[in-house]
């Protein structure tokens, strides 16, 4: 009999736990006016620390470096010294309005709390920023895990030659030789084998930092691949291998596009000029796509918990009500997101390997797979 | 703003990092693992090959299993009616043979009776002869002692020679 009804008691135990986690932020919550905008944008955004929990000073925050190249000197130092923002550091601070996410330069060397109302004299923008930020450390977490995972399965194959797949082998080979029969072979033909590596590794990151971003709690959270510099820079990867891969072909096509009248192409190049723009919107829209598909997932979410603390300063029990509404929609998007981090990074490696396929001269071979 | 301007740092770590992992796994784990996966289906598709090619050959024997039990069959069937035959025809043969002899010994034990009835009828005929003459000299004693029954038999001989 306990056996049969432990799951419902396991269930009715977490809501009752997030029921009360919620009602003490919603308690915490009544001393400060609630902003959610900048609440939602702060957990999407990158950060100089790695939030764990809490509000204002009484916020458990694990500090994470700061490291700066500002003026040919190479400065380092611990994120806690800015206290969320609200002090300086040896005329180091956390930029506000608009160089809010970078970090300024004060005109003084000075170190200690930035005193509200007072106007502090901003030098220049710290450009060269390569502080380990929440999504830096996150990154790096990330791609660590997925090299032990992957090496660990290298291994497996190694030790365990022509043998069925056991463990973690059995979870991530039938995706790799998904991607490898429905994505690669098809779009890449006999050039697979040479883009498959990057492919692999283009998915399997996508796919695990997407999914990291669902965990709430450290070490996952991080909104790694809703954060437009990552994307931006797998983007630009596909865009690179897709240019240096591509044949005599693919650049007669753009130049001189085949199945299109000539007027379109003589005097006025019109159809070369969309093909040379088309080649960088689609990278272009790569990043958009994952970016935008991520962090909207992210901040539908945070918007559901918004609205327990918008809620509960009207009433605090007004926010317990919505709270349980709010949680059923959480766990209604988390399971959508789940499939959006599958379906994005599908959707990433696909295309970029369409691209790189038609670079290389596999397009005639992909139009026959379509037809 | 801040949501789509990129930053640098992160791209900058971004590049070092995928570069390092990308580097890693694409020299140390995807060709093991694409490898190790080519390997086994080419190891699988190699078993099933073989197991149908057994599969093909023991059928191939089993044909020529049954064609050889076939061809014993009618062989012994032959070899069967052939005896059968032979048998046959050593029995008929047999009767033919005994009937034959059946027949000679038949043949001869006639003409043996026919010799021996012959020599029988002779034996008679002689004995008959000899009696006859006994009787006849017997008679002709008796007769021609009288003289007057001597000229009668001798007129009656002597016309019945006439009319001859």
């Amino acid at each position: 009999m306990i056996c049969k009804y432990y799951k419902h008691v396991l269930a009715g135990f977490c809501v009752a736990l997030l029921l009360t986690f919620f009602s003490q932020s919603v308690l915490a919550a009544e001393e400060k006016e609630f902003d959610a905008g900048p609440f939602i944008i702060e957990h999407v955004t990158d950060n100089y620390g790695w939030h764990i929990c809490g509000e204002g000073g009484k916020s458990v925050t694990i500090p994470l470096p700061v490291m700066l190249i500002d003026n040919g000197h190479f400065v380092a130092f611990m994120s806690n010294k800015f206290h969320h923002g609200e002090a300086a550091y040896k005329g180091y601070a956390m930029g506000w309005g608009e160089q809010k996410g970078s970090i300024v330069k004060l005109t003084d060397d000075y170190t200690g709390h930035l005193e509200e109302g007072v106007d502090y004299p901003v030098d220049h923008v710290c450009k060269f920023d390569i502080s380990i930020t929440k999504n830096v450390c996150a990154l790096i977490i990330s791609l660590i895990l997925i090299t032990w995972i992957f090496l660990s399965v290298a291994k497996q194959y190694k030790r365990r030659p022509d043998q069925a797949p056991k463990g973690l082998q059995a979870f991530v080979e039938p995706v790799i030789v998904f991607l490898q029969d429905e994505v690669i072979n098809p779009s890449l033909g006999k050039n697979a084998p040479k883009y498959t590596p990057f492919l692999l590794t283009l998915f399997f990151f996508i796919l695990f930092n997407n999914l990291m971003g669902l965990i709430p709690i450290f070490p996952g959270g991080a909104n790694l691949t809703g954060n437009i510099a990552v994307t931006g820079v797998l983007a630009l990867l596909t865009f690179f291998v897709t240019q240096f891969s591509g044949k005599k072909e693919y650049w007669k096509d753009i130049i001189n596009t085949p199945g299109v009248p000539w007027w379109l192409k003589v005097p006025i190049p019109i159809m070369p000029f969309v093909e040379i723009i088309g080649v960088f919107t689609k990278p272009f829209v790569l990043m958009v796509r994952l970016f935008a598909n991520i962090t909207a997932g992210h901040i539908i979410v945070l918007g559901f918990i918004s609205l327990i603390f918008i809620f509960g300063q009207m009433s605090p029990y007004i926010g317990y009500g919505v709270s349980i509404v709010s949680i059923f929609f959480y766990l209604f998007m988390s399971c959508l997101e789940l499939l959006v981090a599958f379906i994005q990074a599908f959707v990433f490696t696909l295309l970029s390997a369409i691209y790189i396929g038609a670079a290389c001269g596999e397009e005639e071979e992909e139009l026959q797979l379509a037809e | 703003m801040e949501l789509i301007k990129p930053s640098f740092g992160l791209i900058f770590w971004m590049l070092i990092g995928f570069g390092i992992f990308f580097f890693i796994l694409a020299k140390y784990a995807w060709p093991v693992i694409t490898q190790g996966i080519a390997s086994r289906n080419k190891k699988i598709q190699d078993q099933l090959d073989e197991a149908e090619r057994v599969h093909a050959e023991l059928e191939n024997m089993n044909l020529k299993h049954e064609q050889m039990l076939a061809q014993a069959k009618m062989e012994r069937d032959d070899i069967l009616n052939e005896a059968r035959a032979i048998s046959e025809k050593l029995k008929e043969d047999a009767k033919l043979k005994a009937d034959a002899e059946a027949q000679s010994i038949i043949a001869d034990a006639k003409q043996a009776i026919q010799m021996e009835k012959m020599k029988a009828i002779t034996d008679l005929k002689n004995e008959i002869a000899n009696f006859s003459i006994n009787i006849a000299e017997k008679i002709m004693t008796e007769e021609l002692s009288d003289k007057e029954r001597q000229e009668k038999l001798i007129e009656k001989w002597v016309d019945e020679t006439n009319l001859n």
